[in-house]
């Protein structure tokens, strides 16, 4: 009976660091976080069978919906050790599972002692895992390697034990193994966990310093903050400081998480939980940087805070231009929750009003996005994503463009554009269709290894903007879905790029502007009238598409005018008929977007997104 | 107030692979051999219908009547003449009321047509389609298109002086010159009013299957188009104006019948699926042939759902009627989108600029083409 009754269990404020585990999670999409850790609730007894319900730390729809983990969360969870007996504190701190938030992962790691490598093990590790575990060994953490879904007919436990093995270096006997599904195995885990992880170090006699992890908007209670106490210590009473701003809160709450919030008298040192300041927006209470006491402040932060910086640009406009304003009111609001969203007002001449916003991936563009549409019943149209180039005029003067429709006409000396480090972990037996992607999309091969006999990592170093378009679906297709991919960024290079405008009607449209590789510029324009072609559907006039750089033609296609839009037959009964008929086509009209005098369709102004036209005709169905 | 009548005959004796009327043949009804013998029993539920009107309305002057179907020429003259004589005993059967019956040109004879203009008719359609056999097979049609100059001329011996003939155009497999021909065709004989459609293919008909299985090719809208200005070109100059835009006429020959579809005027529809419209209310009759007979001879309603139009909806029909026809649109009674969204279409030649400069928005050739659309700028 290793669950401890909650009367018993060691206090907040009042726990020895040395009965205290603070650990993470590593593990891709889908192979079975959150099952795991539901199974910990449970088998710890800190929600009882009744009340469970599946991904229950999951809060948001979309984290439900799509299996994945947006922001991070800290559970207190006390056990009792089947191996010695005693009394434990462990501290499970959920962590993102996506490129998008290598940053908000690292500092999730930088809480914990110990890792668990959880690896589905029917599928074997992904880039992704592969990427945060080279983090968490990093920053020194201990890694316990576990392989789930032991349960399942596919599960190759021995194989994949031994890839874990070749990349930590253990025995493959040393993978446990479980099921979050059936729970067979997780005792055992929490009790190695208590065994193999070191106990959080600090001194509880020296200035408070407390390292954010997370920061959550909450409509109730305002900023909820997670920390992870290295040094001193947090009470109810003090006045905190943030170190990176220097700003005084009144502390209104600190307690625990488990897995409910519960006020506690504090937080001692290794402990984890969360604070409330009153705040009302997470910007001023940054993920990475460090909590002090006002009284007593630290000489030193905590290393390692970094603002979050987007990488990936794109326009989000209102169908209809009077949702203006509450596209504005959705935007505040999100920001409230997350930090890394960046937004300036934008006017587009074809989309009219809307914002530049910046996201650090096309995982969270799309998540913001879903959102704004979802929560605040917006219909969005968003241009083609776009990344930060550095541009040096002639003249000598330099700027920076996020919008491809600001990139400067004038004589250019140099752009630079960023670079990412890219590890696609698949199959040996696509090596060759991987690498002749990668090489298409202007990348250098760093090197090669096999992680087991059949599998292999792949590195290259890539221009951000042949990520950004459709590299991830392009190596999937091309991989029948088995490669998985990881990127960050390393800097920027100078590249050889130029604008290409789409032009309808000889109006160049601004939102359908692109930044792209010289050499790549002809078959882009190319490919873009085509596909604006099959997209847009013929007017009562003629519709010419063009591709430009400068004043110079590059490819142009046609859309015929539309002879016949009419329905030969109206008699009395045609007449109620084909009044709702005309009434539901207006209502699909509404889905157009006015650009000049043409009805542009949605899907449009993502045709940018895809290199497959198929797909394109395909959306229109 | 004035009530047309439409009469609703859903007789027919095979049906076409394009059609999707309510109208069904006697190996669906499962009825008698001959569809002569149903003739009476069912002109009887119709004259009941007709009481059920006159309880409803209680007086109107009836400005026209038209027997549609299914195949009206199929009924029984004699039959055809008691409804004809049952409008006139419960309403004000106007005197120059138009009085059309639709003919397949398979179905009648000299002697038959003779005896359809003695109980009343005046006015005689034929359903000719096209002048091409090949047209007319991928149609599934059955008649012989040279039939048509013989039971057009026998009407005008037997004395209408307003006769009509249908014709589709669009069908996949015919050409430009096919349908050149088929005009010619029409022209030739002795009629004043030409009707001419643009195939739809309907859902749910064997022509849309046939095209679905890829059996036979799709409707070529541009095409389509071409044959419209070919048949606006050639009636105008052989003397016909359109006065609808499926329509034309030699003067005096309009149907009144059908104005009064697109006028917004009252009707009643009488038989199993038909429409009806009263001072802005529509219902229609319940569809199956047996399920109308069961409800009128039990004494109940035949009527089968309704709607009550609102004023939007009014006003979105108004629209959609009166811009098919030559004189269009008042624009003192579109709002300021809507005249903003129409002056796009002046614009671009859709619509009349002269017109439009007096007052009205009326559909040029091209604009006629494209009026459903234009219509969605200014439904409301």
């Amino acid at each position: 009976m290793p669950a401890i009754p909650s009367a018993k269990a060691p206090q907040p404020a009042a726990t020895n660091p040395a009965q205290i585990r603070n650990f993470c999670i590593i593990a891709h999409i889908d192979h079975g976080k959150s099952t795991l850790a539901d199974r910990m609730l449970g088998i710890t007894g800190v929600v009882e069978d009744r009340n469970m319900r599946a991904q229950y730390l999951d809060r948001m729809d979309i984290e439900r919906e799509r299996g994945i983990t947006i922001k991070s969360q800290a559970v207190r969870l006390p056990w009792r050790s089947g191996i010695d007996g005693q009394d434990y504190i462990l501290n499970m701190i959920d962590t993102p599972g996506h490129v998008d938030f290598t940053y908000e992962v690292s500092r999730s790691l930088a809480a914990c002692e110990g890792a668990i490598l959880l690896v589905d093990c029917a599928q074997g590790i992904e880039a992704q895992t592969l990427a945060n575990l080279y983090l968490a060994m990093e920053n020194n953490l201990t890694i316990i390697p576990v392989l789930n879904k032991i349960d399942l007919p596919a599960a190759q436990p021995e194989k994949f034990a031994i890839e874990l093995a070749n990349l930590i270096g253990c025995k493959p006997e040393d993978c446990l193994r479980v099921s979050g599904k059936t729970g067979e195995g997780v005792e055992v885990l929490l009790d190695q966990i208590i065994k193999q992880l070191p106990p959080p170090v600090g001194d509880p006699k020296a200035p408070t310093r407390a390292l954010i992890f997370d920061s959550v908007y909450d409509s109730y209670r305002g900023v909820v903050t997670y920390v992870r106490v290295v040094d001193g210590h947090l009470s109810p009473r003090d006045q905190i400081q943030m170190y990176s701003t220097g700003v005084r809160h009144e502390m209104l709450e600190v307690g625990v998480i488990s897995p409910e919030p519960i006020a506690s008298n504090g937080l001692g040192v290794g402990e984890v939980g969360y604070l409330i300041t009153g705040v009302k927006d997470v910007r001023q209470s940054r993920v990475g940087d460090t909590v002090t006491t006002y009284n007593n402040p630290a000489k030193v932060a905590l290393a390692g805070y970094k603002d979050p910086k987007p990488m990936v640009f794109s326009g989000l406009f209102p169908l209809d231009g009077a949702e203006y304003p509450m596209l504005r009111d959705a935007l505040d609001k999100l920001q409230l929750n997350d930090a890394a969203l960046v937004f300036e007002p934008e006017s587009s001449a074809a989309l009219g009003f809307g914002f530049r916003c910046g996201f650090l991936g096309l995982l969270h563009m799309e998540i913001v996005r879903e959102r704004l549409e979802r929560e605040a019943d917006l219909t969005l149209i968003s241009t083609a994503p776009s990344v930060v180039y550095n541009v040096t005029l002639e003249d000598g003067k330099s700027l920076v463009v996020t919008n491809p429709s600001e990139y400067p006409e004038g004589k250019i000396s140099e752009v630079k554009e960023p670079i990412v480090k890219a590890t696609i972990l698949a199959p040996s037996e696509f090596i060759g269709t991987i690498i002749e992607l990668c090489q298409q999309r202007r990348g250098v091969q760093k090197g090669m290894d096999y992680l087991s006999e059949d599998r292999i990592e792949i590195r290259y170093t890539l221009p951000l903007a042949e990520i950004v378009f459709d590299f991830f679906d392009q190596l999937k297709s091309r991989t029948r879905g088995y490669a998985s991919l990881d990127y960050e960024p390393v800097g920027e290079e100078p590249g050889d790029l130029v604008k290409v405008d789409i032009l309808l009607q000889g109006e160049k449209v601004d939102a359908f502007s692109q930044i792209v590789h010289r050499d790549k510029a002809y078959a882009y324009g190319v490919k873009m009238t085509e596909k604006l072609r099959e997209l847009i559907p013929r007017q009562q006039f003629e519709v010419p598409i063009q591709a430009a750089i400068g004043a110079k033609i590059i490819a142009r296609e046609n859309i015929r005018a539309i002879r016949k839009d009419v329905l030969a037959k109206c008699y009395g009964g045609d007449i109620t008929r084909k009044r709702k008929l005309l009434e539901k086509q207006k209502e699909g009209k509404k889905r157009m977007k006015m650009v000049g005098r043409v009805e542009v369709p949605q899907e449009a102004f993502i045709a940018a997104l895809t290199t497959d036209s198929d797909k394109a005709s395909e959306k229109r169905k | 107030m004035n009530l047309a009548f439409y009469i609703h005959i859903p007789y027919c004796l095979k049906r076409c692979g394009y059609c999707d009327f309510n109208t069904y043949t006697p190996s669906e009804l499962k009825i008698a051999n001959s569809l002569n013998e149903v003739s009476s029993s069912y002109i009887d539920l119709l004259l009941i219908e007709i009481q059920q009107a006159k309880t409803k309305v209680t007086s109107a002057a009836v400005p026209s009547i038209f027997f549609g179907g299914g195949t009206p020429s199929l009924m029984r003259p004699s039959d055809i003449g008691r409804v004809i004589q049952k409008i006139k005993q419960e309403f004000e059967l106007k005197d120059d009321a138009e009085i059309t019956l639709e003919c397949n040109p398979d179905t009648v004879s000299k002697k038959s047509l003779s005896e359809f203009r003695e109980v009343g008719v005046n006015r005689v359609s034929f359903g000719m389609q096209s002048a091409i056999p090949q047209v007319l097979a991928t149609l599934d049609r059955t008649h012989n298109p040279e039939n048509l100059l013989q039971v057009t001329s026998w009407a005008k011996e037997v004395g209408f002086s307003q006769i009509s003939v249908d014709l589709i155009y669009g069908t996949p497999g015919e050409s430009l010159a096919d349908w050149s021909k088929s005009i010619d065709a029409a022209l030739a004989l002795p009629v004043n009013h030409i009707s001419a459609y643009a195939l739809i293919v309907e859902e749910g008909t064997k022509l849309a299957a046939q095209i679905k299985r890829g059996e036979i090719a799709p409707v070529d809208d541009d095409l389509a188009a071409d044959k419209y200005l070919l048949a606006d070109e050639k009636l105008t100059n052989a003397g016909y104006e359109w006065y609808e835009l499926s329509n034309w006429a030699k003067p005096d020959a309009m149907s009144k019948h059908n104005l009064a579809y697109w006028l917004g005027e009252n009707w009643w529809g009488a038989g199993p699926g038909a429409h009806s419209h009263l001072n802005g209310k529509r219902f229609w009759n319940v569809k199956h042939p047996n399920l109308y007979k069961e409800r009128i001879q039990s004494n109940q309603s035949p009527v089968a759902d309704f709607e009550e139009l609102k004023r939007d909806q009014i006003e979105s029909e108004k629209l959609m009627l009166s811009l098919r026809l030559p004189s269009g649109v008042n624009k003192e009674s579109l709002n300021q989108d809507q005249i903003s969204g129409l002056s796009e279409y002046v614009k671009s030649g859709h619509l009349d600029l002269k017109n439009w400069n007096h007052g009205r928005a009326t559909l040029t050739l091209d604009g006629r083409l494209i009026a459903d659309r234009i219509l969605r700028q200014i439904l409301l």
